[in-house]
C-alpha cells in the first residue's frame, strides 16, 4: 500500500468525509464519503496511544505540539511519542481519514 | 518519515460482521427502523401497506423532517449504529436526501429499501458520493414489462424500476435484490437468480417474498382476499424453501436451537428489544404489529420529560419491556400454540395474529400449516400429527439434528 510522506511540522485533521463516534469509550471512525478508508463497509477504531492522539487533532497545532504536550502530560519520551503519533497519522492519511491543513 | 517497523497497530479495522463496539453487551438501540411513508408510486396487488401516492391528507400526518432528525439524534444518543428507511416508498419522501444525510453525519448506516423507481441520475451521484455504509434492497415484481407492471399495478412501472437499478450499476452503487414471488411472475424465477447473480452484489442466491402478510392496518378485507389468493400454497412455500442449497444441514442445526413449546408468554422472539417508527411517528416493538395497544406515539413527550429521558428511551426502557410480558388469553392458543414444539419453526406472531384476525393470540392457520408440512418434510411429524399433541418432540429433534454426522 502507497506510503504516505509526513512532517512532524503540519497540522493535521480528521477529513470532513468521516465521523467518529465514541462508543463505550472507544472512538469508531466510520467513512462517510466513497474513497475513504480500505473498503466502503469498513470501520475503524484506535488503539488507546490512538485514541489519546486523535482527541488532539483539532486543526490547530502541529503533530510536534501534540506530541511535546503528550511527552509533558504523561511524562513519557519525546521521541516515542513523535514515533507514535507519525504512525498513527501515517495510518490514518494512507486511508484518507485525516487530511493535512495547507496554509 | 516513518516506517512501518514500528510495528503497532494504532488504527484497527472493523469489519461489519465482526464489528462488536460495546463488547457482547448490548447497547439500548443498536439499529432503528423508520417506514418514512405508507404511500407508494407502485400499487402492488400483494402489498400489505400501500397507500395512494398522492394521498395529501396521508401526507400531512407524517413525521416532519424536524421529527426524523430529532428520531435519528435520539437513536445515536442511545448507541444506534444503523437505521434502515422504508415505506411504502422511503423515496417518494421530498426529504429524503436531506434525511439521509443526516443520518450518514450521525455515523449512522443506511439500509434503503426501495422499488427503485425514484432513483434520479442525481440521487445515484449522491448514494456513490456517500454510500449508505450498508446496503440498498431493491425488490424486484417481474423481469418484463408485463409483469412486472401487472404486479405493480402501474403502467410504466418496469421501465422505471430498470432505469434506477441501471443508474445504480453505472455509478457503482452495491444494492441486493429480492423478488416477490407472485403468479404474474412465477416463471421468471430462473431468468430473476441469473440476472441477480451478475447484476447485483449478490453473495448467495436472492430471497423471496411468498407467504404475503395481510393488511397491516387491517384496513381492506377485500385486499385481504386478493393477498391470500396470491400467496403460495404451504406444499409449494416449503418445496422452495427446500430446494435452497444446504437447508437440511440449516434446519438442523436451527431446530436444535430453537424448537420447543413456549407456552403462554407471546413474545419469545425479538420484538420490543429494538424499534419501528410508522409513518406517523408511533414507536412499533416490531414492523408488522400494528395493534393500536402496542404502539406508542413518540409525539407524547410527558412520561418521557418526567422520566428525564428521551420518547425513544422511555418507550424502550419503560414501555415494551412491560409489553414484552403480556400472555395469550385466548383457549385455542393455549390449547394449541402454547404447547407446539414447532413454535420456532412457525411464523405464527402476535403481529401475524394481529393481521389475519385482530388480536394478538389466534393461531394463524395458513402458517400453521406450512409448519406442518415443513415438519412432515423434515421427519418430525407423521402424517396427520399435530405438532402441539407430540410429547416425544424432544427426542425427535435430537435423532433429527444428530443426523447431521451422518450426512
Ligand atoms: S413497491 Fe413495495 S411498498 Fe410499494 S406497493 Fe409494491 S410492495 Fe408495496
Ligand atoms: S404450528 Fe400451529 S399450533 Fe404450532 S405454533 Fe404454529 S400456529 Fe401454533
Amino acid at each position: 500500500m502507497k506510503q504516505v510522506e509526513l512532517s512532524l511540522h503540519t497540522i493535521y485533521q480528521p477529513s470532513e468525509d468521516v465521523v467518529a463516534r465514541e462508543i463505550e469509550g472507544e472512538i469508531i471512525i466510520i467513512p462517510l464519503a466513497a474513497g475513504i478508508g480500505d473498503m466502503e463497509d469498513e470501520l475503524y477504531t484506535l488503539n488507546e496511544t490512538g485514541k489519546m492522539i486523535w482527541d488532539r487533532l483539532d486543526g490547530r497545532n502541529t503533530l510536534a505540539e501534540i506530541a511535546a504536550a503528550l511527552a509533558d502530560e504523561y511524562d513519557a519520551p519525546l521521541d516515542e511519542i513523535e514515533r507514535d503519533v507519525l504512525g498513527l497519522i501515517e495510518e490514518l492519511a494512507r486511508r484518507k481519514i485525516v487530511v493535512a491543513q495547507t496554509e | 518519515m516513518v516506517s512501518k517497523s514500528t510495528q503497532k497497530e494504532y488504527v484497527r479495522i472493523l469489519s461489519p460482521s465482526r464489528f462488536d463496539p460495546w463488547h457482547g453487551k448490548a447497547p439500548l438501540l443498536s439499529h432503528l427502523d423508520i417506514e418514512l411513508t405508507e404511500r407508494c408510486n407502485n400499487a402492488c396487488i400483494h402489498c400489505c401497506i400501500n397507500q395512494p401516492e398522492h394521498d395529501a391528507e396521508l401526507a400531512g400526518r407524517e413525521m416532519s423532517t424536524a421529527f426524523i432528525k430529532d428520531l435519528l439524534q435520539q437513536a445515536a444518543d442511545l448507541g444506534c449504529i444503523s437505521v434502515r428507511f422504508t415505506g411504502g416508498e422511503p423515496l417518494l419522501r421530498r426529504d429524503f436526501t436531506e434525511l439521509y444525510l443526516f443520518a450518514r453525519r450521525l455515523g449512522m448506516r443506511v439500509v434503503l429499501f426501495t422499488n427503485a423507481r425514484l432513483i434520479t441520475p442525481e440521487l445515484a451521484q449522491l448514494l456513490a458520493r456517500i454510500p449508505p455504509g450498508k446496503m440498498v434492497e431493491v425488490t424486484v415484481y417481474g423481469m418484463q414489462a408485463e409483469s412486472y407492471d401487472a404486479v405493480a399495478a402501474r403502467a410504466g412501472a418496469f421501465a422505471g424500476f430498470w432505469r434506477g437499478v441501471e443508474l445504480l450499476r453505472e455509478h457503482k452503487i452495491r444494492f441486493i435484490v429480492k423478488q416477490s414471488l407472485l403468479p404474474a411472475n412465477r416463471s421468471e424465477q430462473a431468468e430473476f437468480e441469473a440476472w441477480a447473480l451478475t447484476a447485483a452484489d449478490m453473495k448467495d442466491s436472492p430471497g423471496y417474498s411468498i407467504n404475503f402478510e395481510l393488511r397491516g392496518r387491517r384496513d381492506n378485507p377485500a385486499r385481504n382476499r386478493v393477498i391470500e389468493s396470491l400467496r403460495f400454497s404451504p406444499e409449494e412455500s416449503v418445496a422452495l424453501l427446500t430446494s435452497r442449497p444446504g437447508y437440511v444441514e440449516e434446519m438442523q442445526q436451527f431446530c436444535a436451537k430453537f424448537m420447543g413449546p413456549s407456552g403462554d408468554l407471546l413474545f419469545g422472539c425479538g420484538a420490543g428489544k429494538g424499534a419501528c417508527v410508522d409513518a406517523y411517528g408511533r414507536a412499533q416493538m416490531c414492523m408488522g404489529l400494528r395493534h393500536p395497544d402496542l404502539v406508542w406515539d413518540l409525539h407524547r413527550a410527558d412520561e418521557a420529560e418526567a422520566a428525564d429521558m428521551s420518547p425513544l428511551k422511555f418507550v424502550l426502557t419503560e414501555v415494551f419491556p412491560k409489553w414484552r410480558e403480556i400472555r395469550a388469553t385466548n383457549p385455542d392458543y393455549l390449547q394449541r400454540c402454547a404447547r407446539c414444539f414447532l413454535k420456532g419453526l412457525c411464523e405464527q406472531c402476535p403481529a401475524r395474529s394481529w393481521q389475519e384476525h385482530g388480536d394478538l393470540d389466534t393461531p394463524v392457520e395458513y402458517f400453521c400449516a406450512i409448519a406442518h408440512v415443513q415438519a412432515r418434510d423434515l421427519g418430525l411429524l407423521d402424517e396427520g400429527e399435530k405438532a402441539w399433541e407430540v410429547e416425544d418432540w424432544r427426542e425427535r429433534i435430537a435423532n433429527f439434528s444428530n443426523r447431521k454426522s451422518e450426512t
